[in-house]
């Protein structure tokens, strides 16, 4: 059917993000292909791996998924800075995705970890890793024809903590700035890694590899504010009507401070266990 | 309208009341609620997710009726302010406390907020003020301020825990 309405069609999953751009006459496409009675795609499974994430699983399944928030706890931490529940009992993780806004929560969580969507079309499917996944702002690599079955979020390596830290004017709004960061330590309790996915300044997610500032570092004395200034020097962003570029790139040196001294933390307590 | 326009069947049952509704595909289920079924609580504010005054119930699950085509939800339940009300009739405890409190002035938010606030209380019977705070984030309202909306919730929750049989 997709194939049929070409690039006249688009798919309609939670609705959250494309019933607003249609109610606002922004876009207007001939047809909507409903893709809620396909009960197969509503899924969150959990393999020792990761997570996958079928197209129809709404927000609020995967924040309450207790398998998926046992091996990938930044799931949970993030979906639930998405919207308001209300906005999360019926969006989808997949449909954000798709939707590829550069403020949102879920594709800077698939950079971070290295995920993937699995697209099918008539013709056959493919898997496109999150790096090319994101094209730019509300673009993904998604094609006429194709559908988004399912996103594949794959489990950190063991030692790892994570954290989602955001800051927007009410709670529930879109993030001024914000950002996922994974953190690794090595058997003594040290910095091995540290990645961290920003949105809100750059026109899709900016993955920064902050392991250059804190490696070797012990796990409760790292130099935070040295990863902040070394984000805050990558992520690209721009002036609008909700803060200056300068703002911006101030609460991304802040917010990695914080997100990452507290996702250390959270490897140190996994680590024990 | 369009009269080539091709209709679909729908049902849908309403506070508990089945009913069967032909509309376009095009329908969204606040227009369904209100124009085809007559259930006029449900106020419809920004038509674009952001105020939350057309938050019903479906399936027990707050969501913004705005962002739904009601073909989408065919074999639905649905619950909206009319089904907020008590047991004889009368006010439902959500709708008594708003009125104690002052929780709201020219009423047009209302409705999103007694639905909203409804299903939050039964995931959680015993909120504090931040809680309550929150669960009401994403309903705008222009006339009150908050304060007495949050205290609305918090004296809601109080009625629902004092009511016999729970």
């Amino acid at each position: 059917m997709l194939a049929d309405v070409g690039d006249d069609g688009k798919v309609l999953a939670g609705g959250q993000s494309l019933v607003p751009i249609l109610n606002m006459r922004l876009a207007s496409p001939r047809h909507l292909v409903d893709i809620n009675r396909l009960r197969e795609l509503a899924y969150v499974r959990t393999e020792p791996e990761g997570v996958r994430v079928g197209a129809l699983a709404r927000h609020a399944d995967t924040e309450a998924d207790p398998e998926a928030h046992a091996v990938l706890p930044l799931l949970r931490q993030a979906t639930g800075q998405v919207a308001h529940r209300t906005i999360r009992n019926r969006g989808t993780t997949v449909g954000s995705l798709v939707h590829a806004d550069p403020a949102a929560e879920l594709p800077a969580v698939l950079m971070l970890v290295d995920g993937e969507v699995e697209l099918v079309a008539a013709t056959g499917g493919r898997t496109v890793p999150a790096a090319d996944f994101f094209v730019g702002p509300l673009e993904s690599a998604l094609r006429a024809g194709e559908l988004a079955v399912a996103a594949r979020f794959p489990a950190p390596p063991s030692g790892t903590g994570t954290a989602w830290l955001e800051v927007s004017r009410r709670a529930g709004d879109y993030a001024l700035c914000g950002l996922g960061i994974a953190v690794t330590l090595d058997g003594d309790r040290r910095m091995s890694r540290a990645r961290a996915a920003y949105v809100s300044v750059g026109p899709t997610p900016v993955l920064v590899d902050l392991t250059e500032a804190v490696a070797g570092q012990p796990y409760d004395a790292a130099d935070w504010s040295g990863a902040g200034a070394l984000a805050a020097g990558r992520v690209e962003p721009e002036d609008d009507i909700h803060a200056t570029a300068g703002y911006r790139r101030h609460l991304t040196a802040v917010l990695t401070a914080r997100a990452g001294a507290a996702a250390a933390r959270h490897a140190a307590t996994r680590h024990e266990r | 309208m369009n009269q080539l326009e091709p209709i679909h069947a729908v049902r849908l049952t309403v506070n508990g009341v089945p009913h069967e509704v032909e509309v376009p595909a095009r329908r969204l289920l606040a227009d369904c609620l209100r124009h085809d079924l007559g259930y006029t609580g449900t106020h419809v504010g920004c038509e674009h997710g952001v105020c939350g005054a057309c938050t019903v119930l479906l399936d027990g699950a707050p969501v913004r009726s705005c962002l739904l085509f009601a073909v989408g939800v065919d074999g639905s339940e649905v619950t909206t302010v009319e089904g907020c009300r008590a047991a004889d009739g009368g006010p439902g405890p959500v709708q008594r406390a708003f009125a104690e409190c002052h929780g709201l002035q020219c009423g047009f938010c209302t409705p999103g907020f007694i639905t909203t606030v409804t299903a939050f209380l039964r995931e959680q019977p015993d909120p504090g003020a931040e809680e309550a705070r929150e669960a009401i984030g994403g309903n705008l309202c222009r006339c009150t301020g908050y304060q007495n909306i949050v205290a609305s919730v918090l004296r809601a929750a109080e009625i629902v825990r004092s009511e016999p049989g729970r």
